[in-house]
């Protein structure tokens, strides 16, 4: 199998305190796997020290872009490892409010186009057809995620989970190969989970995009996750397939239990 | 409701009495020794005050409860005229048009006849207009834009109307009236620079005068020291301009909202320090004289003919800068400023280099205050460091606050009315920076996205238009 994303040992500390304490994890092509974890876990810290926002205190995150060499991402910054193809969304929505739906799309493609002051001003011919292709292949991602019909309106009027698939689409046309997904489902009502469960399988078998989620919505998680990873004060509490999860005594204790006990 | 309005207004009008109580009505004479009551005043500041508390009400009310801007008013159709007319005395410019009218009406005992009649006169008629309007006109006129949208004459009509103003402009008043509007074109420029920086890349700069003034002296200092031509610096002054946006760029790409704000204005001060104290070079306050004026093939010019030519100069530059930035902002990197602006760490997850964009901003900034900095020395012949202090960059930075961040339209109006409104106000003297003071927190207040609020362009989607339908 293709490992695609690789950490190892990964720590970070703020101050004295441990938000993710040697957590190893790794992505192979074509998988969906979920993160999962009671709130303060240290999921979205792991997140952020992946994809460059944070410098981790310890361990290694290495990726390998399919038929590129693998390169080691400690300390690179965001936009460097956006650009090699790991794309995330935020678990607080983090759009261009007072930017169109499909502007904010196509900011996603700032890092597959070049086009530079000079040319921007010129609007030469190559501007022009980098620009259309950027608004064709933006467009084309609203309709995916089924926003196309609210392309010209101001990313800030969306209904919440509207929002979420848009940051989806954004994410996506940076062309990534892995996606990494920090609670798409936070706030959405049932209807709208089940939409973006299937929004998210689409993604991952059409599209060939692995995707790395966290998720507190336990339904989704196990329906659609091939592994799933378990992390509690900072800790890799357990891992592996969701059967296995599901039945693993240190989770129902820790996390499942607690549902469990309110469902 | 209106009870508590009233007093309210009541209220305020007394509070405004008692703090201005000292400097409006006691007046101590030291030559006679003699303290001196002017209750007159009292009863200004009582009225006005009590009238300007109930606008103010008025206007905070319909702010807190505005809806959409909408077409047409759909609370006034079907409605008998008299059910209109209630409606109607719940807008809040009829409100504030009937409180000016009582306003003037009941100054008679306080002002001459002749202007009590035609401010009363006057209050009534735009209180009629706007009356007649609501209650026979229900369906609003489509708004200008909607017409300009339509009609595919109406652009180039206009741009035609407005380019022949603009030639004709010159020849139509006196030299001193176009050395007036140079200075205004002038700030245009400014304005839409800064615009860059501060309305599209939401980088706040307090100190961006001191490009303008890299600009002037480039061109003062190689100009007599050198004898350049006016033609050599304008783009040396640009690119020169360019260079230390790079080198005060780069300290600053860590920072953001308030230090950057902070950082920027002690670079504006430090500009000013250096123009003033370093007087080997830049000659001090004395600064520097005798910079010709553009040439045009070595013509020779009368005041009146130079004076033109840098109009046409300065209007060339205003549509090179309009053009330039209508360009960025619909590009690549034109969206990456906004995005910059909106949401950094969101930028920088979608693969932007912020380092990049944000100096590529302040610089591409800096480049238009550089290059009118130029024709701004050349226009005065002399310049002196201070043209280029805190309150340029203030009156600037205002301009793109007030003209609608990131609206190029908005923000030449804002030029053009900033710059010229205190020549023509000079009868009032000292009170119109009061006056622009008011303005400025009013609009603040009641219109924070500015004259004119940044349009997005709007995408149509063109490929695989059969299957979409
Ligand atoms: N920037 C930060 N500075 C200090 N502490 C932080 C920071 N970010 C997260 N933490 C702490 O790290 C812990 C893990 O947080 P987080 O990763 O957001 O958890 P989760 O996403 O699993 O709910 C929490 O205790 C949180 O307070
Ligand atoms: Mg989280």
């Amino acid at each position: 199998m293709e490992k695609l994303l690789d950490v190892r040992g990964l720590t970070m500390d703020f101050g004295g305190l441990r938000a993710v304490d040697n957590v190893s994890l790794e992505i192979n092509k074509g998988e969906i796997v979920a993160l999962i974890g009671p709130n303060g876990a240290g999921k979205t810290t792991f997140f952020n020290c992946t994809t460059g926002i944070y410098t981790p205190t310890g361990g290694d995150v290495v990726i390998h872009p399919p038929g590129e060499a693998e390169v080691r991402i400690n300390g690179m910054k965001p936009n460097r490892i956006t650009t090699l193809g790991m794309a995330r969304t935020f678990q607080n929505i983090r759009l261009f409010p007072a930017m169109t739906v499909l502007e904010n799309v196509m900011i996603g493609r700032h890092c597959r186009t070049s086009t530079d002051i000079i040319g921007a001003i010129l609007r030469g011919p190559n501007t022009k057809k980098q620009e259309k292709e950027t608004i064709e292949k933006s467009y084309a991602l609203l309709e995916k995620v089924g926003l196309d019909h609210l392309a010209n309106e101001f990313a800030k009027n969306l209904p919440y989970g509207a929002q979420r698939r848009l940051e989806i689409a954004r994410a996506m046309a940076t062309d990534p190969f892995l996606l990494l997904l920090d609670e798409p489902a936070a706030g959405m009502n049932p209807q709208e989970t089940k939409e973006l469960d299937e929004l998210i399988v689409r993604i991952a078998r059409e599209e060939g995009i692995s995707i790395l989620l966290i998720e507190h919505d336990m339904k989704l998680v196990m329906n659609i996750s091939e592994r799933i990873y378990v992390m509690e004060y900072g800790k890799l509490l357990a891992y592996g397939p969701p059967e296995e999860i599901k039945n693993n005594p240190k989770v129902i204790e820790a996390y499942l239990g607690e549902e469990a006990v309110h469902a | 409701m209106i009870a508590s309005t009233i007093r309210k207004a009541v209220i305020a009008a007394l509070w405004l009495a008692f703090l201005t109580f000292p400097l409006m009505v006691v007046k101590v004479n030291t030559l006679k020794d003699l303290v001196e009551w002017r209750w007159i005043n009292l009863a200004w500041v009582l009225y006005s005050g009590f009238f300007a508390s109930l606008v103010w009400q008025v206007l905070y009310q319909y702010r807190k409860t505005k809806k959409a801007d909408d077409e047409d008013d759909p609370s006034l159709q079907g409605l008998s005229l008299g059910d209109r007319l209630m409606v109607s005395l719940k807008d809040p410019y009829v409100l504030v048009l009937l409180f000016a009218l009582a306003y003037f009406v009941g100054l008679y005992p306080l002002v001459s006849f002749e202007f009590w009649r035609w401010s009363c006169k006057i209050a009534l008629a735009v209180l009629a207009a706007k009356l007649a309007y609501k209650l026979f006109l229900v369906k609003k006129v489509r708004s200008c834009s909607a017409v300009m949208k339509e009609s595919p004459l109406s652009k180039p009509i206009l741009f035609a109307v407005l380019g022949i103003a603009v030639i004709y402009f010159p020849f139509s008043v006196d030299s001193y009236q176009v050395n007036i509007m140079v200075l205004a074109l002038i700030y245009v420029v400014l304005g839409l620079g800064l615009n860059i920086t501060v309305g599209l890349a939401g980088l706040l700069d307090l100190g961006y005068i001191a490009f303008f003034a890299v600009g002037a002296y480039t061109y003062g200092l190689l100009n007599t020291h050198f004898g350049l031509d006016f033609w050599i610096c304008l783009p040396l002054g640009g690119l020169i301009g360019t260079f230390f946006g790079v080198l005060l760029g780069l300290p600053i790409l860590r920072l953001r909202g308030d230090y950057l704000a902070i950082v920027t204005l002690g670079f504006g001060m430090i500009a000013h320090q250096v123009l003033t104290n370093w007087t080997d070079v830049f000659k001090g306050n004395l600064g520097i004289h005798k910079i010709e004026r553009p040439g045009f093939f070595g013509m020779e010019m009368d005041l009146a003919q130079a004076t033109t030519y840098t109009y046409f100069l300065v209007v060339l530059l205003v549509i090179g800068t309009i053009f330039v930035t209508n360009r960025l902002k619909d590009s690549r990197i034109g969206r990456a400023w906004m995005a910059l602006r909106e949401d950094e760490i969101a930028c920088v997850a979608m693969g932007i280099d912020m380092a990049r964009t944000k100096l590529s901003a302040y610089a591409f900034g800096a480049f238009w205050a550089g290059t009118v900095g130029v024709i701004f020395a050349a226009r005065n012949t002399s310049i002196n460091p201070n043209s280029f202090t805190f309150l340029e960059s203030a009156i600037v930075l205002s301009i793109v606050v007030l003209g609608g961040m990131g609206s190029i339209f908005g923000v030449i109006i804002a030029a053009l009315v900033m710059m010229l409104m205190p020549e023509y106000l000079r009868d009032i003297g000292e009170y119109r920076w009061l006056v622009f003071g008011a303005v400025m927190v009013l609009m603040m207040i009641f219109r924070p996205q500015g004259l004119i609020a940044n349009q997005r362009r709007t995408y149509k989607y063109e490929g695989a238009k059969g299957e979409e339908s």
